[in-house]
């Protein structure tokens, strides 16, 4: 195990860095939120993502990728949350990507993950059914019929859900509604017949969905994993789009409380610099000294996923909600150490403010994660 | 892809850790191997008598091993290990409970700074009887008038030609009654500015001109002493650095004190429960979950946070040996103890009106503990630098924040 960053590593983040900062800055997201971009992200900057390997960040090399792991993902993460660059990155290179690779069979894998990893094929994860994350209640129902199953339900808060090429569906093949057995993935298209896709507007001007399913019959070689079994593949997804999520959180973290830091010593009142007084200055010790905390926390989450799965759901749990409150308070303290400024649309901590919201509720709020935290140590 | 520390050094520190193993499974009494009760611990000294027979023994084993002090260098009674090797040792020891054969401020604060700061005199005369147990050290910092203004201290040591004649007084002085030397911050130069005018000098408390009185802390112990310096001689040769420039050496001490008050709660030499374990004896549980919401959202907010601490004590250490610069270890004090206090509050809440008895039959040694314990958690943030001191640090080393002119 290790929680410092090695040479590659570090090689990587800085790389990430001026590229992201290049091509695809906050003003970037700023542009396609203006613009009302049906999309949502610019293939052209994906495209060049997946040309520096980013696609392929996690996938095994028999399959044409770098085998970077997670660590390796997590910088890039970090380096996009800093800029909060807007891109398939999440949904399809973490969450489609993983979900391939954990439950896939040995066909799907040949066919799907190469196109990944070559930026051609997008996907989104249709999972949540309600405005809380609840990912154990699946209403959701997908039919035996035929030689396939019929797909009935509707989704919600499904990222890149109109923009992807394929979407993986939780569904329940038995069980009741809140059982963990019973429930099932399947992989289609986005364009099937008999889906109708929804795209919401956030307010980080980042890509969602509704998603409804009517009547939607896929083959049986859509399934991902064994039916019924979904949830052994289910939750270990989630862990690493948990760890995932989190590393990108980190990022907005930092940028916003390096900008903040900065703005303390340029600002001036009373004669004095703002970072002068000392109430400001406690505040802004006690946001480093909380940043030191998750950094070690999404390190040790990162190399959990690679090294040690049995820590991973606790990792996981802890990483998420650890990152939950740390986003939380540092742009709440951004906005308001800006002062009038903070609150304009002008000035970007506007931005990380409203991607950090919606970031707390992607796979899991605080509450959830304590709750699932508290019963994996047994109270 | 490669770790940072090279494949063949980690199969050593493998091989290592099983020798470390083995050694202490033969060599550690069984009765050395659960937490301490306060009257369990050998802090060394005239005074300072072994608690039991095991305890002894204990030491010796570990003082003829070199692992009292394992980092310090075996010409002065250390064990020579290096970062890594001395962290195995402490994972073994506490892997199996092992208590710490030796406690006192010569080994965690004084030694560390002699070798960085002492000459080969002063290291010959006093790293092996801090090893050895024979001296039991204090520190003589704070004073009266100054507290988180430490430099503005006033207690005086004029030169006197072949000695220092030394006046004034220290407070909060810990167990200065206990005690058998004190190293103490003087000021040698009453016109110069502050930090410039103040030197390092390790004083023998038995000499004359001397005194204590202890005082009466809310957890019932007496834990601290004023000390008072009448007319005191000291020997030039108990000047540690140059004259005037002791500020570096108080800081650099200061540093190993903050390190180890950062520990406090992952590595406390007392028997305390941890709020998981109290939960188990004091709360209802329903469907397998503590029934009180409130308070088991408490619980999992301290199991995360103290989580999260390890892996940050972790990776400063990594970043340490893996010569990477951090702001970690800066933030360690402020954050320890303060999840220290936490912790104690918690027990209370959990624990209930056991946990707020006092003496007597009316209650058990653990719950009376915890209580007392949580009394003592008050200081935590006080002692060492307040809190406050250690954001204003944070601010002003690691923010590079503006200053106002007295800070
Ligand atoms: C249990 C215990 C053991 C101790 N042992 C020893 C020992 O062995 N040897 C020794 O020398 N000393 C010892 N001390 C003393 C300790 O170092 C001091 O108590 C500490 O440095 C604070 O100084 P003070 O008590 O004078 O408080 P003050 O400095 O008077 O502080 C009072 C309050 O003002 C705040 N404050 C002060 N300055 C600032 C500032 N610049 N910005 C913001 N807030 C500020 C403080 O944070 C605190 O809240 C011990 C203390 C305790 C509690």
């Amino acid at each position: 195990m290790s929680l410092v960053l090695n040479e590659e590593q570090r090689l990587l983040r800085d790389s990430a860095n001026s590229f992201l900062h290049d091509s695809a800055p906050v003003a970037a997201l700023r542009k396609l939120r203006d613009e009302a971009d049906p999309l949502g992200y610019t293939p052209e900057l994906w495209r060049q993502m997946a040309e520096m390997g980013w696609a392929s960040i996690i996938l095994p090399e028999a399959y044409g990728g770098m085998d970077f792991g997670f660590i390796g993902l997590g910088v890039v993460l970090e380096e996009s949350g800093r800029t909060l660059s807007a891109s398939p990155l999440f949904a399809t290179a973490v969450i489609g990507a993983s979900a391939l690779v954990l439950a896939g069979s040995e066909q799907q894998k040949e066919t799907i993950l190469p196109a990944i990893g070559a930026g051609e094929l997008t996907l989104a994860l249709a999972l949540e059914e309600t405005h809380h994350h609840r990912p154990n209640q699946i209403s959701t129902t997908a039919t035996p019929q035929d030689d396939g199953y019929l797909i009935n339900g509707s989704k919600c808060f499904v990222l890149d859900g109109h923009s992807a090429d394929k979407l993986i569906v939780v569904a329940r093949t038995s069980g009741e509604h809140d059982d963990t057995h019973g429930i099932s993935l399947f992989i289609l298209d986005r364009d099937a017949a008999g889906i109708q896709v929804q795209r919401t507007i956030m307010a980080d001007s980042r890509n969602a969905a509704n998603i409804t399913f009517d009547n939607v019959k896929v083959d049986a070689d859509a399934l991902l994993g064994a039916c019924d079994e979904g949830w052994a593949t289910l939750e270990p997804l989630l862990d690493r789009g948990r760890v995932a999520i989190a590393a990108e959180m980190m990022g907005y973290a930092l940028e916003c409380f390096e900008r903040t830091s900065d703005y303390l010593k340029e600002r001036e009142q009373f004669g004095a610099l703002i970072g002068s007084f000392q109430a400001l200055q406690h505040r802004a010790a006690h946001m480093q000294a909380e940043l030191e905390l998750s950094r070690s926390v999404i390190m040790e989450a990162l190399t959990a996923v690679d090294e040690s799965p049995e820590q991973l759901p606790q990792m996981a749990s802890l990483a998420k909600a650890n990152l939950n409150e740390l986003v939380k308070l540092v742009t709440n303290e951004a906005v308001q150490m800006h002062g009038g400024i903070g609150v304009t649309d002008e000035l970007e901590i506007g931005f990380f403010l409203k991607r950090a919201r919606v970031a707390m509720q992607i796979f899991g709020d605080t509450g959830f994660h304590k709750d699932r935290y508290a019963t994996l140590n047994g109270y | 892809m490669t770790a940072p520390v090279r494949s063949d050094i980690l199969e050593d520190l493998d091989q290592f850790r099983s020798d470390v193993r083995s050694w202490l499974e033969q060599n550690c009494p069984e009765s050395q191997r659960q937490p301490m009760t306060p009257d369990q611990q050998y802090w060394g000294g005239r005074r300072g008598s072994f608690p039991s027979d095991d305890a002894r023994l204990w030491f010796e084993r570990m003082r003829d091993r070199g692992w009292i002090a394992p980092e310090w260098p075996e010409a002065y009674g250390g064990g020579g290990l290096s970062p890594q090797q001395a962290k195995i040792v402490a994972e073994e020891m506490k892997g199996i409970n092992a208590r710490k054969p030796l406690l006192g401020l010569g080994l965690w604060m004084l030694g560390p700074a002699l070798l960085e700061y002492g000459n080969e005199e002063q290291k010959q005369q006093h790293l092996r009887a801090i090893v050895n147990g024979e001296l039991r050290w204090c520190q003589g910092y704070s004073e009266p008038g100054s507290g988180s203004d430490l430099a503005s201290l006033q207690c005086k040591a004029e030169d006197m030609g072949d000695h220092f004649l030394v006046n004034g007084s220290k407070i909060w002085t810990t167990k200065a009654d206990e005690c058998d030397w004190i190293f103490c911050l003087v000021r040698t130069d009453p016109d110069a500015k502050k930090q410039k005018g103040i030197s390092f000098l390790l004083i023998d408390m038995d000499d004359p001109g001397i005194s204590t009185s202890p005082i009466e802390l809310i957890s019932g112990e007496s834990e601290f002493c004023q000390t008072f310096f009448d007319n005191v001689k000291v020997p030039k040769e108990n000047l540690v650095g140059e004259l005037n420039k002791g500020w570096s050496v108080a800081k650099a001490l200061l540093v190993h004190e903050r390190k180890l008050m950062s520990e406090i709660g992952s590595d406390s030499p007392r028997q305390i429960l941890t709020p998981n374990e109290a939960a188990r004896q004091y709360l209802e549980f329903k469907d397998g979950k503590i029934a009180d919401a409130e308070l088991r959202g408490r619980i999992t907010d301290y199991d995360m946070r103290m989580q999260a601490v390890a892996l940050t004590h972790f990776r400063t250490f990594e970043e340490k040996i893996n010569k990477v610069r951090s702001p970690a270890p800066l933030i360690m004090k402020y954050v320890g103890t303060e999840a220290e206090k936490t912790k104690s509050e918690l027990l209370l809440a959990i624990l209930g009106s056991r946990g707020v008895g006092w003496e007597g039959e009316g209650f058990t040694e653990a719950e009376l503990d915890t209580t007392r314990l949580w009394a003592m958690s008050y200081a935590m943030t006080i002692a060492g630098g307040t809190s406050e001191v250690q954001l204003n640090v944070v601010a002003k080393n690691v923010l590079e924040l503006p200053q106002h002119k007295e800070s």
